[in-house]
């Protein structure tokens, strides 16, 4: 073969070998076959801890009961008991860093979530106490008559 | 051909040895010592959702965004709820605006108003990452940037995904996003910073009806991985053979 059919055939197998090289250096250490099989299990190892670090923002009744032991007391006893602090309150990873990490929702929509009426007869919807939205004291927060607390006796 | 006494006691003597020496490289493993020496995993995590239970509240969905860093106002979540009102005229309306994170307040669906009288039967589907034993969208990752862990969980790594987009074609549940921040795929992990420590995830444990509940299916003592074990559920799409490991209570035929 003549010299210049051999030039590229040089240049391929530099390359290849070139990017095998690189390949040494770019690809971590724990890259490689760690779980059941090469299909589902070719992964970098390291990452999996990388998820397990990741921050918890929703905390749970545990860690405001240490301060709100009132308003916790009174949730539990009522008929909201179900319902997390912070599904109202916002998570409360950052809290009681500064307060206004904690925004208070006290908007209609909040509580339409659940309380909404829906003609849905076969569904779960139907079992909760709802309004209609449109006739039910249109443009005043829930909040200013029932206690979200104590849904049961009204302010 | 002579043999003397001591030649054949010799020979007796080396023959047996000689078998039984190598097999005494080999030990005899219980089950249990088994599974711990190719590192099988205790935990293999599932997820119950009871359709029965959800009301279509959205708080899940609120949650999953919140805990798990997904832009609030961008039209991509971890986990979302679906509206279904079937008509006594036999159509399926469905809908999941914002994939249900503001919840269901109105009658209309998708813009279209239905007559209450006309309503069959209306229910509300959460649907999240199925966590498959055979996860499509892991085999399709040309870059082993998604994985499935050892409890079952997939994983995407976030370092190394190249953002091209295979696994989000992939995944016949349609669970997986491209992460407009991050700039790669991004799908639910059934919360794993939070089940690894203990924790429920954020979903599971805003849901205040118990729609939704986690389990470890290789804990026979674990009280939703009974329910999974004795009570009549369903999973999605059975018949792509992914094997998914959300089970549903109370699915009906017109969730697809």
């Amino acid at each position: 073969m003549k010299w210049h059919v051999l030039r590229p055939l040089w240049v391929a197998i530099g390359l290849v070998g070139a990017i095998l090289v690189a390949r040494v250096f770019l690809v971590p250490d724990d890259f490689g076959v760690h779980g059941k099989n090469f299909t589902y299990g070719y992964y970098r190892l390291s990452n999996v801890q990388e998820w397990v670090d990741f921050p918890v923002k929703y905390q749970g009744r545990e860690g405001c009961v240490e301060c709100h032991e009132a308003n916790v007391v009174t949730l539990n006893a009522s008929s909201h008991a179900p319902v997390e602090c912070e599904n109202c309150h916002g998570p409360g990873a950052h809290h009681p860093d500064g307060i206004e990490s904690l925004p208070l929702n006290t908007t209609r929509e909040l509580c339409l979530r659940c309380h909404a009426y829906l003609e849905y007869p076969n569904s779960a919807r139907g079992s909760l106490i709802s309004i209609e939205d449109k006739r039910h004291r249109r443009r005043r927060e829930c909040v200013k008559c029932h206690d979200p607390h104590d849904p049961g006796e009204d302010t | 051909m002579t043999c003397s006494r001591r030649d054949f006691l010799k020979d007796a003597v080396g023959g047996t040895l000689a078998t039984v020496m190598p097999l005494s490289a080999f030990t005899f493993l219980s089950h249990s010592e088994a599974r711990a020496a190719v590192q099988e995993s205790k935990v293999r995590w599932a997820f119950l959702v009871d359709t029965n239970k959800c009301v279509g509240c959205g708080l899940c969905v609120k949650a999953c965004k919140n805990e798990n860093e997904i832009p609030y106002d961008a039209e991509v979540t971890r986990t979302w709820v679906e509206r279904y009102v079937v008509t006594k005229d036999g159509n399926t309306h469905i809908d999941s605006p914002m994939g249900g994170r503001d919840g269901f307040t109105s009658m209309e669906v998708d813009g279209e108003e239905i007559d209450p009288d006309n309503i069959e039967k209306a229910f509300f589907v959460p649907k999240l990452c199925n966590q498959c034993d055979n996860p499509a969208c892991v085999q399709v990752c040309p870059v082993g940037a998604t994985y499935q862990t050892n409890d079952g969980v997939v994983l995407v790594d976030r370092d190394w995904c190249i953002g091209c987009g295979y696994c989000i074609m992939a995944c016949p549940y349609g669970v997986r996003f491209f992460h407009p921040v991050h700039k790669v795929a991004d799908k639910c992990n059934f919360c794993y910073h939070r089940i690894s420590k203990g924790m429920e995830p954020a979903c599971v444990e805003c849901c205040a009806f118990g729609a939704r509940r986690i389990a470890n299916l290789k804990d026979p003592d674990d009280p939703v991985t009974k329910i999974i074990m004795t009570e009549r559920v369903a999973v999605l799409k059975d018949e792509y053979g992914t094997k998914p490991h959300v089970f549903y209570l109370g699915l009906d035929a017109n969730v697809r």
